[in-house]
């Protein structure tokens, strides 16, 4: 089964390199807010369903996929 | 009469690249340090265990975060369990926080520029395993060198686990409150980010590092007393 995870850096906490993206665009002319970077994994998961693919994932995302201090994630099981 | 040395680990992952000059340093300072791959399972006997800097499996995910599921982290994780002295330095430093032995995370550089650099540290604990040998509010000069030294600390993190800060004005990387170096609740666990390893002949630039693996070496001396 294939599944996506994004993860993503937590409110509040600093972004340089969503600063460094954001300023950059704004200099080539796109009007953007505020831009935030995070890091897409791709996985091929064994799992008779979407519901067990996805409990799978989230013991991945705990133990190393994401640091919960800094991190959130979010889990997409295609169909 | 010269006094009996310590044994110390310097553990070596795969990219670790200061575990020589670590070794290096406290041979100088009268230990005796012992080079121990991570693939091992157990530590031999030693009175402290030292995590050198490098760039442990190229810092990919997030730097320390796939070191600290090694074979001797384990051992190293009861070690440290049992009031074992550790140290972390740099990689290591961050390794201590993503195996959970130290609070808190390294993140890339605010200005994410890899910074190399002399930089002047505060010391806020003298009495702890690592910095017997220092004076309270004592500014020692040591190097950093890393791309990701930015940390953050958990919101319940007390003041007296800060061992070091970066001197006023002197913080090279962004960390929050100037953090240069963390210890555990208990005081057996120390990561810093400057390089004690770097510092200890006053030949190449500072000697002020060998105050901190000094006493470290002081401190695994008294164990080792201790234990016979």
């Amino acid at each position: 089964m294939r599944a996506t995870v994004l993860v993503r850096p937590k409110k509040g906490i600093l972004d340089p390199q969503g600063q460094a993206v954001e300023s950059s665009l704004r200099q080539l002319g796109f009007p953007v807010g505020e831009a935030r970077v995070g890091r897409v994994i791709d996985l091929d998961v064994e799992a008779a369903t979407a519901d067990e693919a996805r409990s799978e994932i989230e013991r991945m995302c705990e133990r190393l996929l994401a640091n919960p201090l800094i991190e959130s994630y979010e889990i997409e099981v295609e169909r | 009469m010269s006094e009996v040395a310590p044994r110390v680990a310097v553990v070596i992952f795969p990219g670790s690249n200061d575990d020589r000059d670590a070794a290096w340093a406290l041979s100088a300072l009268g230990a005796e340090p012992i080079l121990l791959w991570h693939g091992e399972e157990e530590l031999p006997p030693v009175d402290a265990v030292v995590l050198p800097g490098g760039f442990s499996y190229g810092d990919y995910l997030r730097c320390g975060a796939i070191a600290r599921f090694s074979p001797a982290m384990h051992a190293v994780t009861a070690f440290a369990a049992d009031g074992g002295l550790v140290l972390g330095i740099c990689n290591g430093f961050q390794i201590l926080c993503e195996a959970g032995l130290l609070p808190g995370v390294l993140r890339p550089n605010a200005s994410l520029e890899f910074v190399c650099a002399d930089v002047a540290i505060r010391v806020e604990r003298t009495d702890t395993a690592f910095t017997t040998r220092c004076e309270e509010g004592q500014e020692l000069v040591i190097p950093v060198k890393h791309g990701e030294g930015c940390y953050h600390a958990p919101d319940d993190m007390a003041d007296d686990q800060i061992a070091f800060r970066y001197a006023p004005g002197a913080n090279p990387n962004g960390s929050e409150r100037d953090i240069a170096g963390v210890l555990n609740r208990a005081g057996n666990v120390l990561g810093l980010m400057p390089h004690p390893e770097h510092a200890v002949d006053p030949l190449l630039g500072s000697g002020d590092g060998a105050l901190v693996l000094a006493s470290l070496v002081d401190a695994a001396r008294e164990r080792l007393y201790a234990r016979a």
